[in-house]
């Protein structure tokens, strides 16, 4: 409460164009400890518009006009309000206060360690087992008898950015563990990330090698081997360097760099060009700038579009999952994917991989395992990409965005693989920045526990998996052959489009578009509805004719829909 | 037959297809009058027939004495025949060219067609004037159907009968003929029922340099004015392309003249410019290469997408005008029948629910396209891979058709026609067995007796399998008027038309079937509910004792 100067402001306007709106409507505004509130004036509406602090990224204060002066908020979610103050004296108030609200200093200014709800301690703790990766790795066949858990990382003894459980090749000793991290940026030695049951390969992922010109690691190359072994089929693996080859080559300068060919056997080396953090952030701010555009012509769009680069970086995202996944399923090859910290880049290909190997992850509580596996057990900085703290801007990089972006052009293409709608990637991308749960807070497990984040905050994964029925894709169907098996997308660049949902808030609310996925939810649910009316009425009343009752019988075991729907209703009895 | 002499190599054995996305099939290839035929002999289903009037052009290619020739449809498709023996190649390959590029209309397939299928309801009898005129005296007496133009001597590019106000007698529709391009004086487009405002459209005023006027051309179009308000005149070029116009006679309405009026420009390209564009937007489709920034500048540099914008732009102002702004409105441009019928047709899209349905889109396309004299035979003579340099060839109605697409991808549920009609329509105004789109004005369609000598497509496509085939799950009728967003990011490539032989549409076509499924299954289960409703209802006024709890 310290930082608000003016907790309410009356007779402002606002503009919220990402809502569809043309014109300002008047109303209070008043800052809150956690939120941005203003009320409209309007005694019919009261609209109210809430904007978490945590989610603005920038305030501006343009120069003063003389009916007043202007701040605007652009938010990491990428809606713009304009907010307008008679006062000059007023908006100088909101604008210190609101620039020291929305970069907070400390984790305990954030929102899900500020804000307590009532929530028990058992049901927090209960959230936090929501996904269990344990549970992940065994729905992929691990352990067995070529990859086994390793306790090397046991109190992130080796490697402090990675989880303290991993799965390794059987014949790596710990001896080699150790070596091999020693050997790599961070001590980010291979660990296994997804393990193909169908051809046995492996997708495992690291950091670059510490080579320099000509340094070697015997371990390494034995860990290596290991990977290798552990794929009984294949007599080579993959090294998949994520960086285009010019940015891996310019690191063995500093004494890192990629895998020299001539000391590791049986090895095949791959560059993909995904480009580094800082080229994507500039990238993404030009995308941000196409979608606000005002009343561009097609030429200016197509030109932004292309001047920003957005779709090259996503194509080269998912051409990083294509080929892994190929190695895999196709080829029944390893890959080992690494980048240069084995955070960022790595851990888009080695997800992206896995979404299209895999139709598990596909389905919503998938992409969440997904998410917790490859993203947040794995050491994805996210405190740092997606500035929870006020911090260096350098470290910011919408690295996620681009897998969650990944996924939705897979969506496109593949209209019924995918349990989720756009709704939920868009939730999620929402939570990554807004830090109302403790999921995506610190920059790495032992961060987090350190923290104590599972006794102070929530997990997200719970609250989304309440409001499913929001986020669930109408024409999701697991038998299709789609759906099934590993996707192969085409990466043509005509199959990439701008993702409207997430950055052109604007021309998605202007008028109300009709959209078919919502219409066909909506249908769904009606017959759903009525396969429950059709039970009921097929059902007998008690006392009822006797020949009826036969009737009903035969109908008894039916629809397999209504069995899961009652377990549903069974739990909302208990509450009475 | 006389094309017999055109074709050398009637068969030849051994022939091996290459389809996109379809297995390689080899078999014999035949060439007839119309078609080319390859069949395997062995399954019906792997036989290809293609009408020569749908190849837009052919390449050779030899490796030894084994001959390619790849053959380039106008419906964008490319295929590929492997010919043994050079001489055959070449043969085949000669005789497809000359088939193919026919001068005469009446050697045209549509006039050798003979139905396979039960006519139910003759297509060339289901759009006649005069029963849309039936429609628009049920709602207003202020216009008639004028026959002035019976002999197409007014106008050579109207149809016999035209609607005009009622007060214009046919010797004031003379004079104005000669005062607008082509004899195409204003005539009725559209009656907005809601608020009695209308859409005219006409060809260029004739006012050369030194600005002539026609006194029956202001009182006709001003007899279309409610006492007091103003109506918009929507120019549909440019003000500089109209101010040039008038060195060549044409011109446009001045303030002077016409001061109840408000004129806008708008800047739809001639047609002359779109044939370039599908060019380069096809070619840009078909460049397999995996870099992004050229795909995206290609695309660009096509202008298609802007020209989609900017012909959905027009049509908006224009349907604006007469919702938005309870104005009548005159659209031309310079001929009034190419950009002008873009406008005035899916101005109808976006105001008028009957033009969202099967049968009203169909009398859409017969009006505001076939007899207001869109020219369907120089347009569509030639397609995106012609080597001939353009003479009068312009992708005017597909442009059309994609605008309607753009809106109907933004409205799903308001059509009753899914996207698979719009794709029919752009291959059959290119290629076809059915005679509609034959000819270049109702004139030349009379002069060729197309009625009695040729089938209709809406004969064919007004039959309960085809209807089925073409409707939209997701109708839901939409009485309201929709307005589309011209935003660039809201229109998309048409990938259905575009990248249709460039990516494989399975997936696309899963997810539409599983559509299908949720709403049939949907339709089933409210049929069953209802039964059992009517059932307990009967068994509940039979049986009084189950009233009793």
């Amino acid at each position: 409460m310290e930082h608000i100067r003016t907790p309410k402001v009356e007779q402002v306007r606002l503009l919220d164009r990402s809502a569809g709106q043309r014109k300002a409507s008047v109303g209070t505004l008043y800052l809150s400890a956690t939120h941005t509130i203003f009320v409209e004036n309007n005694p019919e509406t009261r609209r109210e518009t809430w904007v978490l602090h945590s989610m603005v990224s920038s305030v501006e204060r343009p120069p003063s006009t003389p009916t007043g002066s202007q701040l605007i908020l652009r938010c990491k979610d990428f809606r713009v309000f304009h907010i307008f103050i008679p006062q000059e004296r007023d908006s100088v108030d909101v604008h210190a206060s609101l620039v020291r609200l929305s970069r907070p200093e400390k984790y305990s200014e954030l929102y899900c360690l500020s804000f307590n709800p009532n929530v028990n301690k058992e049901e927090r703790e209960e959230s936090w087992n929501f996904t269990d990766l344990t549970a992940d790795y065994k729905r992929m066949g691990v352990p067995n008898n070529l990859w086994v858990a390793t306790a090397a990382n046991s109190e992130y003894r080796v490697c402090d950015t990675y989880p303290s459980e991993l799965f390794v090749p059987k014949s790596a000793t710990p001896a080699i563990i150790v070596g091999s991290s020693r050997f790599r940026s961070r001590g980010r030695f291979p660990a296994l990330s997804y393990f193909h049951q169908d051809t046995l390969a492996a997708v495992c992922r690291c950091s670059q090698p510490l080579s320099g010109f000509s340094g070697r690691s015997q371990e390494d190359e034995m860990m290596l081997q290991a990977v290798m072994k552990s794929n009984p089929g294949s007599d080579y693996i993959y090294v998949v360097d994520t960086r285009p080859k010019l940015n891996a080559m310019a690191n063995r300068a500093a004494g890192k760099g990629y895998e020299n060919e001539d000391h590791y056997t049986n090895i095949k080396l791959q560059f993909i060009g995904i480009e580094n953090i800082h080229v994507m952030r500039s990238s993404q701010q030009k995308i941000i700038d196409v979608g606000e555009m005002r009343a561009p012509s097609m030429t200016d769009f197509l030109w932004g579009l292309e001047n920003s680069g957005w779709l090259k970086h996503i194509k080269a995202v998912l051409d990083a999952g294509v080929f892994i996944a190929r190695a895999v399923a196709d080829e029944g090859i390893s890959v080992l994917v690494h980048c240069s910290d084995g955070w960022d880049r790595t851990a888009q290909a080695c997800s992206v991989a896995s979404i299209l190997l895999d139709p598990y992850y596909r389905t919503i509580k998938g992409l969440m395992a997904l998410i917790e596996k490859d993203w947040v057990s794995f050491g994805h900085k996210f405190s740092h990409r997606y500035a929870h703290l006020d911090g260096d801007p350098k470290e910011v990089s919408p690295v996620i965005d681009q897998f969650l972006e990944c996924v939705w052009q897979l969506s496109e293409q593949f209209p019924c693989a995918f349990e989720f709608n756009e709704r939920f990637l868009i939730a999620i991308h929402t939570h990554v920045y807004s830090c109302q749960y403790g999921t995506f807070l610190g920059n790495c497990q032992k961060e987090r526990r350190d923290m104590r984040l599972c006794e102070r905050s929530h997990s997200v994964w719970p609250q989304l998996w309440k409001d499913r029925a929001e986020y669930a894709n109408p024409l999701y169907k697991a038998e299709l052959s789609q759906s099934q098996g590993v996707l192969r997308p085409n990466t043509t660049p005509y199959c990439f489009k701008m993702w409207k949902g997430l950055y052109n808030h604007v021309e998605k609310s202007t008028p109300p578009r009709q959209s078919p996925a919502d219409f066909l939810a909506a249908v769904k649910e009606e017959s759903q509805q009525l396969e429950e009316e059709l039970t009921n009425h097929q059902e007998v009343p008690p006392g009822g004719p006797t020949h009826q009752q036969q009737g009903s019988r035969q109908e008894d075991s039916n629809p397999d829909g209504e069995a899961n729907h009652m377990g549903e209703g069974g739990g909302s009895e208990e509450d009475d | 037959m006389e094309f017999a002499e055109l074709i050398k190599t009637p068969r030849v054995d051994g022939v091996v297809l290459h389809r996109p996305f379809m297995p390689i099939v080899e078999g014999t290839l035949c060439l007839t009058g119309h078609h080319l035929i390859l069949s395997s002999r062995q399954d019906n289903t792997e036989e290809l027939w293609l009408l020569h009037s749908n190849i837009d052009s052919i390449e050779k290619r030899f490796v030894g004495s084994l001959g390619s020739i790849i053959v380039k449809c106008k419906d964008l498709r490319v295929i590929q025949l492997d010919i043994p023996g050079m001489e055959e190649c070449l043969n085949i390959a000669s005789s497809i060219e000359t088939l193919s590029t026919l001068d005469s209309v009446s050697l045209m397939y549509p006039f050798f067609y003979r139905p396979m299928f039960e006519v139910i309801e003759d297509g060339w009898n289901s759009f006649l004037p005069q029963d849309a005129f039936k429609d628009l005296e049920s709602m207003t007496d202020e216009w008639r159907l004028s026959e002035v133009n019976k002999d197409f001597t007014v106008c050579p590019s109207y149809p016999p009968l035209v609607a005009v106000p009622k007060d214009v007698d046919d010797d004031t529709l003379r004079k104005v003929a000669t005062f607008r391009h082509g004899g195409r004086f204003p005539v009725l487009s559209y009656y907005h029922k809601k608020n009695g405002m209308v859409m005219m459209r006409a060809g260029q005023p004739l006012t050369g340099t030194n600005g002539r006027r026609c006194k029956e051309d202001e009182k006709l179009i001003n007899a279309t004015l409610r006492p007091g308000k103003r109506g918009y005149i929507i120019d549909t070029r440019t003000i500089s392309v109209a101010q040039q116009a008038k060195a060549r006679g044409g011109g446009f309405e001045s303030e002077a003249n016409y001061p109840q009026w408000r004129r806008i420009h708008k800047a739809i390209e001639r047609s002359n410019v779109l044939q370039e564009s599908l060019i380069k937007l096809v070619e840009a489709c078909n460049d397999q290469s995996h870099n992004m920034d050229r795909w995206l500048s290609k695309l660009e540099a096509s202008s298609w997408q802007t020209n989609v914008k900017e012909i959905l732009t027009t049509a908006c102002l224009a349907a604006q005008c007469i919702d938005r702004e309870g104005a009548s409105v005159l659209v031309h441009g310079t001929e009034g029948a190419d950009s002008t019928l873009q406008v005035t047709s899916l101005a109808q899209i976006i105001l008028d629910p009957a033009c969202r349905t099967i049968k009203g889109f169909q009398g859409l396309v017969e009006r505001e396209w076939l007899q207001a004299g869109h020219p369907f035979q120089q347009r569509c003579a030639q397609s995106a891979y012609s080597n001939t340099k353009p003479r009068q060839e312009a992708p005017v109605f597909l442009l059309f058709l994609d605008c309607v697409w753009q809106i109907l991808r933004q409205f799903p549920c308001s059509f009753e026609f899914s996207e698979s009609f719009l794709v029919l329509l752009f291959e059959h105004a290119y290629a076809s067995q059915f005679g509609t789109f034959l000819g270049n004005s109702a004139a030349e369609r009379a002069k060729l007796s197309l009625p009695e000598k040729t089938v209709s497509l809406w004969s064919w496509v007004n039959r309960p399998q085809e209807l089925e085939r073409l409707t939209n799950p997701l109708y839901e009728a939409n009485s309201l008027v929709i307005w589309p967003s011209v935003a660039p990011q809201s229109l998309l490539l048409w990938e259905g038309v575009f990248l249709r032989w460039n990516r494989s549409s399975k997936c696309l076509d899963e997810a539409y079937e599983e559509m299908v499924h949720i709403i049939e299954y949907n339709k089933e289960l409210q049929n069953k509910v209802n039964t059992l409703r009517r059932q307990l209802a009967q068994l509940e006024t039979e049986d009084p004792l189950l009233h009793t709890p």
